[in-house]
């Protein structure tokens, strides 16, 4: 789950030749912020207007009573640039807590995907075996196509729709990675 | 209810009927809010009618152009520590406003901007004057906020003050719709909520206080390298910083935002640093053991190529501001703290353990930085037919030093700034008001207006260049009306003076578009305005029109017509690093390939 996805970034330097960037890591934040209206730009504004990668985003509220948003965001870069990403986030005022779950430890990641499949005969029935080999529940079906749900791993949910390809994948919607610290903590404490 | 009834319960529940436009005025009042710059429009009528009525409480300064009434809030915060406020109306008002906004945001001054916008039911119609004010400015302030109903009025207002003035200063805009300034609310004097989420670390961590000062203690090369943080966290840090300077014996350099933090007539300040900064405060950054860097924040034009940076040191650094820590520069030490906390807690770990410092090695180490000193990098070729910019200041440093009045400059941006810096001596904090992180030509104009009208006994003068000044010039006109005498000290080249040294020194001598053909008479022009304008062409013209300047009470531009060839040295071109600076206006010495 906490796996180095290498990936090739300009340099942030003003000065070229700047230094060499390596050591690209990929880190899941969540995100605890008060929910008013701007909060979600101002978190985007600041990796665009910063330069830094968000590889995956979600984003709702989790607790009504305090307004409370939870917003997961998957963001690359290298182990300095991902400790100012935390710093900045952490000077947003409406920005309650920002948690690093790859650094505190294990976590549980997941996204569910709605993926549609098109076609009959052999393909269809190709296509129903597969979503059944990767647990994706068919959620709606017409004689020639069918809409699988499936949730897991970004890995599991990549796979399976690699696989669909070839049997007429028509379309696909992804909800994005939501993460949480697994045990009986939320980290709190540490930040 | 009866009337008498609702008015007793009023005064027991400190609730208030109000309309919008009288609840951002009461809380302005409730803040300490005395003097506010701004520009009316239609979608802030109704709020510039309840200053209308309460001119006793607010003074309102009418500017000429919404940048400068930014400008004048950010003079007024800087030269005071308060919170600078300012108030525009929609549209075109609010997106004049960005410059004066990202100014703040990037020199950490507390400014509060209350934007008018179009009616709530009209939000999102491309209505007249309309425009995203919160989608524009989010970026460029410290946070904003677009009202919603009438009576979160005043909870915004004190939350955006709040926000304005904790932890790492910088603006903030409140955007109101002009149908919630008529709208009937109720006033309620609540605690704002965001003073319970908001509350930036202010002290430090003891841990590394003690370890920074061990450090320190054992230093056999240190420096210590200040900033905008020791000014903004008030007149007691800068007393701190003096003493803890005294204990030590340290040489001190500071930044651009940081002068007058520390006296500069005191012998272990070493002048500012960075591409324009002495050739001693660059070789002591270059070569010292220990760094220790107060409130200032590892700026690129401070320092020059980053993987050359001072290699030999350990680096201490102290910022209200964690996400500037590491973000330039990796420290050693890391301090998140207010600077005046962190100086108090250094001060008192200091004695408490009673610390010596190794006099042996200092001893060497104030040899070699005397040596450094005696390359005199400032020199400059003095003539007696045409009036050389540093001059010019030397002169206007000696009349500020005779004139018992309390001094205030300002500066435009472009060499003048430079040679400001490098020529007057400031020797007490909230004295110098310059445009560092931003740059913004037309800063100096309005930002002495707000400092005059802040110190209206005071000398204000904005060292200023003749293509910057006309950037708002405008601003004579505000200048005027308000009897704010401010001086405008002009050291007109006719150029475009550090457009035109860059292309000299890095671009083959192409001076594209640099000069400015057709300027003003700008003794004329002051006259136009109501002010007085007086010119020297010479070096003896100088000094009585100095002399006449220092003595009329009146709004002023000196035009000091100086030499339009003179470039700015010592200077670290960009992507070089400290050890690498340029004292003479040798051209081969600059490599091209890095600008
Ligand atoms: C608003 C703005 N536009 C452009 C620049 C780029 N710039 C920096 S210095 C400078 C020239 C300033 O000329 P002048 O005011 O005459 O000052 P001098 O350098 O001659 O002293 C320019 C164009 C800037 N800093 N700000
Ligand atoms: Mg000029």
């Amino acid at each position: 789950m906490n796996q180095t996805r290498k990936r090739n970034r300009g340099t942030k330097s003003v000065y070229a030749p700047g230094p060499e960037q390596e050591n690209i890591e990929s880190h899941t934040l969540a995100i605890i912020v008060r929910n008013e209206p701007g909060v979600l730009a101002r978190v985007i504004g600041l990796f665009t207007g910063r330069g830094y990668n968000i590889d995956s985003l979600t984003v709702a509220e989790v607790d009504h009573e305090e307004t409370t948003s939870r917003i997961t965001i998957v963001c690359s870069g290298t182990p300095d640039v991902i400790i100012q990403i935390k710093a900045q986030l952490e000077q947003l005022i409406p920005v309650k807590r920002v948690r690093d779950l790859t650094i505190f430890g294990p976590h549980v990641e997941r996204e569910l995907a709605l993926v549609k499949v098109a076609g009959t005969g052999d393909t269809r029935i190709e296509a129903l075996r597969l979503a059944d080999v990767f647990r994706a529940k068919p959620v709606d079906s017409t004689l020639e196509s069918f809409i699988f749900e499936i949730t897991g791993t970004t890995e599991k949910v990549d796979a399976f729709i690699d696989l669909m390809k070839p049997l007429g994948l028509v379309d696909v919607s992804r909800t994005g990675i939501a993460a949480i610290s697994r045990g009986a903590t939320t980290h709190d404490d540490l930040d | 209810m009866t009337q008498a009834n609702l008015k007793e319960q009023e005064a027991q529940t400190n609730e208030k009927q109000m309309t919008g436009a009288e609840m951002v005025i009461q809380a302005l009042i409730e803040q300490g809010v005395e003097v506010i710059f701004g520009y009316p429009g239609g979608a802030v009528l109704p709020i510039y009618d309840e200053i209308f009525k309460n001119q006793d409480k607010i003074k309102h300064i009418l500017v000429r152009q919404e940048g400068g009434a930014l400008h004048a809030a950010e003079g007024y915060a800087r030269s005071t520590g308060k919170v600078g406020c300012a108030l525009v109306t929609s549209g075109p008002g609010a997106t004049n406003a960005v410059t004066g906004l990202t100014d703040a945001l990037l020199d950490s001054i507390p400014l509060v901007c209350i934007t008018g916008q179009v009616p709530t039911f009209l939000i999102g119609t491309d209505a007249f004057q309309e425009a995203d004010t919160t989608g524009i400015t989010r970026p460029c302030t410290k946070h904003n906020y677009l009202v919603q109903t009438a009576n979160e009025i005043p909870s915004k207002v004190h939350e955006a003050f709040h926000v304005a003035r904790s932890g790492r200063p910088g603006p903030v805009v409140i955007d109101i719709p002009k149908n919630l300034q008529f709208e009937k609310g109720t006033y309620q004097k609540d605690k704002p909520k965001v003073e319970q989420t908001y509350t930036p670390v202010t002290e430090p961590n003891m841990h590394a206080i003690e370890e920074a000062v061990r450090i320190m203690a054992q230093a056999k090369r240190p420096v210590f390298y200040t900033g905008g943080g020791v000014i903004n966290a008030g007149k007691k840090a800068s007393e701190l910083l003096r003493e803890l300077v005294e204990l030590t014996n340290f040489p001190i350099t500071s930044t651009l935002m940081g002068l007058g933090a520390f006296p500069a007539s005191d012998d272990k300040w070493l002048g500012m640093l960075g591409m324009h900064g002495t050739y001693e405060a660059n070789w002591t950054m270059h070569d010292c053991d220990v760094m220790i860097n107060i409130g200032a924040r590892f700026d690129d034009r401070v320092t020059g190529r980053v993987d050359k940076f001072s290699p030999k040191s350990t680096k201490i650094h102290v910022d209200i501001d964690a996400s500037s820590i590491n973000k330039n520069i990796k420290v050693d030490i890391p301090i998140v703290a207010d600077a005046e906390k962190a100086l108090q807690a250094m001060i008192d770990v200091w004695k408490r353990k009673q610390y010596k410092t190794d006099q042996d090695a200092l001893n060497i180490w104030w040899k070699q930085i005397n040596e450094w000193r005696k390359k005199n990098s400032l020199a400059y070729k003095k003539d007696d037919k045409i009036i050389k910019p540093q001059y010019a200041l030397e002169k206007l440093r000696d009349a500020m030093a005779a004139d018992p009045r309390d001094s205030y400059v300002t500066t435009e941006v472009g060499q003048h700034q430079m040679w400001a810096a490098q020529f007057l001596p400031f020797n007490h904090p909230n004295r110098w008001m310059t445009s560092g992180g931003l740059g913004t030509m037309g800063y100096g104009l309005p930002a002495a207006i707000g400092a005059q009208i802040a110190h209206p006994d005071a000398f204000v003068v904005d060292v200023a260049g003749e293509a910057s000044i006309l950037m708002n010039i405008q601003e004579m006109s505000c200048a005027v009306q308000y009897r704010a005498p401010v001086k405008i000290f002009i050291l007109n080249n006719q150029w475009m003076g550090m457009v035109r040294q860059w292309q000299e020194l890095l671009h083959g001598e192409r001076y594209s578009e640099s000069y400015t053909e057709s300027l003003p008479d700008f003794v004329k022009l002051a006259e136009a305005y109501g002010g007085i304008g007086l010119r020297a062409e010479t070096p003896d013209d100088l000094d009585k029109v100095i002399a006449e300047m220092m003595k009329t009470d009146r709004v002023t531009i000196v035009d000091v017509c100086v030499d339009q060839k003179e470039n700015c040295f010592p200077m670290i071109p960009s992507g070089k690093a400290h050890n690498e600076m340029i004292l003479s206006p040798d051209a081969a010495a600059f490599d091209k390939t890095l600008v």
